[in-house]
């Protein structure tokens, strides 16, 4: 009995981006876990420590993707994948999750697949969903709480938070899950988890290991460039006034007159 | 080749960003010479249908199922991909909220097609869809294109496109399933819905009043939400707010929270951290109220006022209270 973790670097937040005029990208080199997949990992290593599960981490991408595993090890998931290949490169959500997939069903007894609830770099969550339908599994996003999984009996039942309120919804495993901020607090890496991670082995799978072929590795999409945001126009009109009251007068005047309100 | 709008609709009400995506729709069926076909899934959906008419749908496709009663993944992908294979559309749009981001990748990925999600901008060129979305925490744009052949995929952001004013003279044809039971129906099941009801939602919410560090505590958002109340407004938070538990994580505006474009925003005692712009500055009037003049949400704002948001949120409130009671 398994559960896989899915994971890869992102830009630092607190990073500066800035656009060249050839709508090239830059961000400076500092890369993280993406934010969200603190919370993935975290949660697998809960579920191992719970349960008689194995928690494994995957991340896609080149040499610098390692760090994430690396911190995924070092919290104390079992093993670390690496899944990449020159020609995954461009990958879009269909690659991404052809090549998840085929790894999952190469480690085989995976009843759990967790990720963040999106990537910060490409700010999406579509390689999740298609993950799930090439695995042919359901998918339960956005989960808030595992309330209960039972890996014998192959069920688990978890919380939801959609727009309307939030949803106790129960499944068969395997299943895959995605998780948003509010499962867990995120476990740091002790010393020792860190020297043991430095050590660790970290085998890389491309499409011969995972049998993909090239139509498997054809992008649907394509990013052709980035552009900055527009500029917020003005500047701030600071509204003064003698006491609180005066001034809120003031602003409300002008949010009228905005016709905001 | 029609061009198709998933319209989500929650216990027989619509979610408004799907009229949204069905204006988009209405331009580039005309643009393609085609038509608007609005696919909906629930029980009881009748009222809906009607609707999807007036905001732009030539023709309906419904299934009304007992089973469809509440969005689940598996039953609703396997419904949305077997009717974009019958009928091969150009182009499948729907609101990205969080059904729907589920629903069209999920479809996306049946098909081997192409998906856009989260977009702000959507263009047709040459056939092919031609998407600007916020990336890397919303600090720019990203330019992305269809580049396989087949039907073209997108989600788009709420409040990111204009609906059309409603038509009730439209109306149109409407083709119901009758066989709707699809794969895996039964693997997952709805035990228990704890509906947010009386509270407007962040994402969908045209005033947004957001507390942050500067509030204090648990109790300094009582200000925020009265002010929250007059107007009619959704309740946010910064991450330091929600961070020290002052504040459940379903307020969070910001990277790692909800991304929202209200036509005013009112942030109180909110820095304005980088990852905090990024949920919120695309909404269209933006109002700061903090004791710190150099806070750099001030950077952004329209409207500043200077001073403790104890004495100018109940100011406010009272103020609006008058001019709009």
């Amino acid at each position: 009995m398994h559960v896989v973790v899915v994971t890869k670097n992102t830009p630092d937040t607190e990073a500066a981006v800035t656009v060249d005029a050839a709508g090239n990208v830059s961000w400076g080199d500092k890369l993280v876990v993406n934010p969200w997949d603190e919370y993935a990992i975290t949660e697998a290593v809960l579920l191992k420590g719970a349960h008689n599960v194995q928690a494994t981490i995957l991340a896609v991408g080149p040499e610098e993707h390692q760090e994430s595993l690396k911190h995924g090890l070092a919290i104390g998931c079992d093993q670390a994948i690496r899944i990449w290949h020159d020609s995954l490169a461009g990958y879009d959500s269909l690659v991404y999750a052809n090549a998840v997939a085929a790894a999952i069903r190469k480690l085989g007894d995976v009843d759990l697949v967790i990720f963040g609830k999106e990537l910060a770099d490409i700010a999406s969550d579509a390689h999740i969903y298609q993950t799930a339908r090439k695995l042919g599994w359901t998918m339960l996003g956005f989960v808030a709480r595992i309330e209960a999984v039972d890996f014998g009996g192959k069920t688990i039942r978890v919380t939801r938070l959609v727009e309307q309120g939030t949803q106790i919804v129960s499944s068969r495993l395997p299943a895959v899950i995605s998780v948003v901020k509010d499962i867990n607090e995120p476990k740091y890496p002790t010393f020792i988890g860190i020297r043991k991670a430095a050590k660790a082995e970290i085998p890389v799978w491309g499409p011969a290991e995972l049998g993909l072929d090239a139509a498997n590795l054809t992008p649907r999409t394509r990013v052709v460039g980035y552009q900055n945001l527009p500029k917020r126009e003005g500047t701030v009109q600071i509204i003064e006034g003698a006491t609180a009251q005066e001034k809120a007068a003031t602003l409300v005047e002008k949010l009228l007159q905005e016709k905001v309100i | 080749m029609s061009v198709f709008v998933w319209v989500e609709q929650f216990e027989g009400t619509p979610i408004s960003a799907s009229w949204e995506a069905l204006g988009l729709a209405r331009q580039f069926a005309d643009q393609l010479g085609s038509t608007v076909t609005a696919l909906m899934f629930g029980q009881n959906v009748d009222s809906v249908v009607q609707s999807a008419f007036h905001y732009g749908a030539d023709a309906v496709i419904k299934a009304d199922d007992r089973s469809l009663q509440y969005y689940r993944f598996s039953p609703y992908v396997a419904l949305l991909a077997k009717i974009v294979q019958e009928h091969n559309p150009a182009i499948v749009l729907a609101a990205a909220t969080t059904s729907g981001r589920e629903l069209l990748a999920g479809a996306a990925a049946d098909l081997n097609a192409g998906i856009l999600t989260d977009v702000t901008d959507l263009s047709l060129e040459n056939g092919k869809l031609k998407a600007v979305r916020p990336v890397l925490g919303g600090k720019v744009l990203s330019v992305e294109v269809m580049a396989g052949d087949g039907p073209q995929f997108a989600t788009l952001r709420n409040r990111a496109f204009k609906a059309l004013e409603p038509d009730t003279s439209r109306t149109g044809t409407v083709t119901t399933l009758t066989s709707t039971a699809t794969e895996n129906d039964a693997d997952t099941q709805i035990e228990g819905f704890q509906k947010t009801t009386g509270k407007v939602s962040l994402s969908d919410a045209t005033i947004i009043v957001s507390g942050g560090r500067g509030v204090g505590g648990p109790e300094g958002f009582g200000p925020v939400r009265e002010l929250a109340e007059v107007l009619g407004a959704a309740v946010g938070a910064s991450r330091a707010a929600v961070d020290a538990g002052w504040i459940p994580y379903e307020h969070q505006v910001g990277q790692t929270g909800k991304v929202v474009s209200p036509d005013l925003y009112i942030a109180c005692g909110i820095s304005g951290a980088i990852q905090h712009q990024a949920g919120m500055r695309t909404a269209k009037v933006i109002v700061a109220i903090n004791k710190d003049p150099e806070a750099p949400i001030f950077k952004l704002a329209q409207y500043g006022i200077i001073g403790d948001v104890f004495e100018v949120l109940p100011a406010l409130t009272q103020a609006f209270r008058q001019r709009l009671g």
